[in-house]
């Protein structure tokens, strides 16, 4: 029985008449201690994917089971890195760790529970700004404060959100090394979601191409069976690199060329027109035409 | 203008100056009634000079009077504040509730401090000698809430989702997520509204004390209109405006101490 199991997942967002079904059928099963990707384009419904993971959206059809339980809504068993880091900015470093840790381990005597956010501060070796508020942090930093916040909990799940879609390539490529040292120190069971195929393949045991949406589905999984640890500089070299990666990527443009949708929205269309400067000005500023913002129907066709 | 050495003191006192002249020159000419300046400082002094003497009920030193309007708005802010707070918690919070209660709001938020102190005295008729401090402070409260009623509720929705989904991961109870997550997310906002009541309080309270001949600056400037004697009117207004300066720039430090977290 795999660990963690989506089965025939699906979610719209939207009323009746504009209705768009973002996420399609979509069956995933994860094996306990496995590291899977899942890759797709912007929009695809990746977040919404994420979403119905930790719990935080229910999906219309279909079920999330962990370890073989249903599960209904969010928990600290799954814990999601958010795209946009989510720390409570009012609170310092230690503190929003030790708001995860005071909750999920109210059992624990204070001090177990002050050297239990310790310790995972320092595993994102952050322990110089433990006492600084997130402002004054970089994004990196953010991201890794985000990283122990949620590592800190013991999640049976480690949920990562496009974690770090927000950096600079640098800071980047060194939080990818940073997971994946963790990674190998927790031998968590971990669920990540990019947009960068490289990314995928460099962290993960599994890549999961997602379709493009709306409709999206996962495709079929490619097999990571690179060694750990993995060496980015002598990835770029292996032929079974390129290859996985000219595989998924044409995976993922295939299922674009695949698809013609249409999305009709609501457009409100602002008032912007420029001020006609030949009409002279009066005591009351300059008598212009009434205007007003135009609302719209728009029918745009998706990825042809 | 270019800035130049002490331009933050000069050009005020320049400012005062110009005001100073006109009400000089107002004085002379079309209005013979309004005191001068120097007419002004003459019969204000010894309220000014000895401010805390006390020579009878409504003759008192001008810091005296201020204190005890400092004391009524402070009761009836904390009225305000402690009815208003909740009120916009719930607006935030509940659409059911902001449906149901909004419209009332809206309409009975512009209603006049002159218009419900009558209504207060009305309401605590039976209550004899406290009367009309307790409509006084009815009014007070019932006008100054709004901003913080309406402040409290914008800010309450304008929580980031992520935030909230933050506190659904953490699985916090309801109590907790409001104290660990709502209100440090929402305190900018309440600040705001705070300093703009405290505004309003202190504006009320002088219609209230018009009213009820209660001591205080706003009954003094009263019973001096009504002695004729103009020169203390001018006195009352200069005072007024100088403490609801002051207490708006308190407030604007313990907001902008918020602003930062």
């Amino acid at each position: 029985m795999p660990y963690l199991e989506l089965k025939s997942v699906s979610k719209a967002y939207g009323a009746n008449g504009s209705r768009t079904e973002v996420l399609r059928d979509v069956n995933l099963a994860i094996e306990q201690g496995e590291f899977v990707a899942i890759v797709g384009y912007s929009g695809a419904g990746k977040t919404t994917l994420m979403s119905i993971l930790a719990g935080l959206i229910r999906p219309d059809t279909g079920s999330v089971t962990l370890e073989g339980r249903a599960m209904s809504g969010p928990g600290p068993d799954r814990g999601l890195v958010f795209q946009n880091y989510s720390l409570l900015p009012w609170l310092t470093v230690a503190e929003n760790v030790r708001l995860a840790v005071d909750q999920v381990f109210p059992e624990k005597s204070e001090a177990e529970r002050a050297a239990h956010a310790t310790e995972f501060i320092e595993m994102v070796n952050l322990a110089p700004a433990r006492d600084k508020r997130p402002h004054e942090l970089s994004g990196g930093m953010r991201q890794r404060v985000s990283v122990a916040r949620t590592l800190a909990m013991n999640p049976k799940v480690l949920l990562l959100d496009e974690p770090l879609s927000a950096l600079d390539a640098l800071t980047r490529a060194n939080l990818q090394d940073e997971i994946a040292r963790i990674r190998a120190q927790q031998k968590q069971t971990v669920v990540l979601i990019t947009n960068d195929p490289d990314e995928a393949i460099l962290l993960a045991d599994r890549v999961v191409p997602l379709t493009a949406g709306p409709n999206a589905t996962l495709g079929e999984s490619f097999i990571v069976d690179l060694p750990h640890p993995r060496d980015r500089k002598a990835l770029n070299h292996s032929p079974r690199f390129r290859q996985l990666r000219r595989d998924i990527s044409q995976y993922l443009l295939q299922s674009r060329q695949d698809r013609h949708a249409t999305i009709t929205r609501k457009l409100t269309l602002p008032d912007i027109e420029p001020e006609d400067l030949s009409i002279p000005r009066t005591m009351l500023g300059r008598s212009r035409p009434l205007r007003s913002s135009e609302t719209r129907e728009a029918t745009v066709e998706v990825a042809s | 203008m270019k800035a130049f050495k002490f331009d933050w003191l000069i050009l005020p006192l320049i400012g005062i100056a110009v005001v100073v002249l006109l009400w000089q020159i107002s004085s002379k000419t079309w209005a013979k009634e309004l005191p001068t300046p120097h007419k002004t400082w003459e019969a204000s002094k010894e309220y000014v000079l000895k401010p805390f003497e006390k020579r009878g009920e409504m003759d008192q030193g001008i810091l005296r009077f201020t204190w005890y309007s400092l004391i009524l708005v402070a009761k009836g802010y904390a009225i305000a504040l402690i009815v208003g707070t909740p009120i916009g918690f719930f607006l935030g919070l509940s659409k059911a509730f902001t449906k149901t209660f909004d419209p009332i709001i809206q309409v009975l938020r512009p209603v006049s401090p002159l218009a419900w102190l009558p209504l207060g005295l009305v309401l605590f008729l039976g209550a004899g000698k406290q009367a009309s401090e307790l409509g006084a402070l009815f009014t007070i409260a019932i006008c100054s809430m709004w901003p913080t009623v309406m402040n409290t509720a914008v800010g309450v929705r304008a929580v980031p989702q992520d935030y909230l989904n933050v506190a659904k991961v953490l699985k916090l109870s309801r109590w907790k997520t409001l104290t660990k997550v709502l209100i440090p997310a929402t305190l900018p906002y309440m600040f705001t509204g705070f300093r703009l009541s405290l505004g309003i309080a202190w504006l009320v309270i002088v219609a209230a004390e018009m009213l009820t001949g209660r001591p205080g600056v706003g009954g003094f400037l009263w019973q001096e209109y009504n002695a004729l004697l103009y020169e203390h009117i001018i006195l009352c207004i200069i005072t007024i405006g100088v403490v609801g300066f002051i207490l708006d720039r308190l407030m604007s430090l313990v907001e902008s101490r918020f602003k930062t977290a």
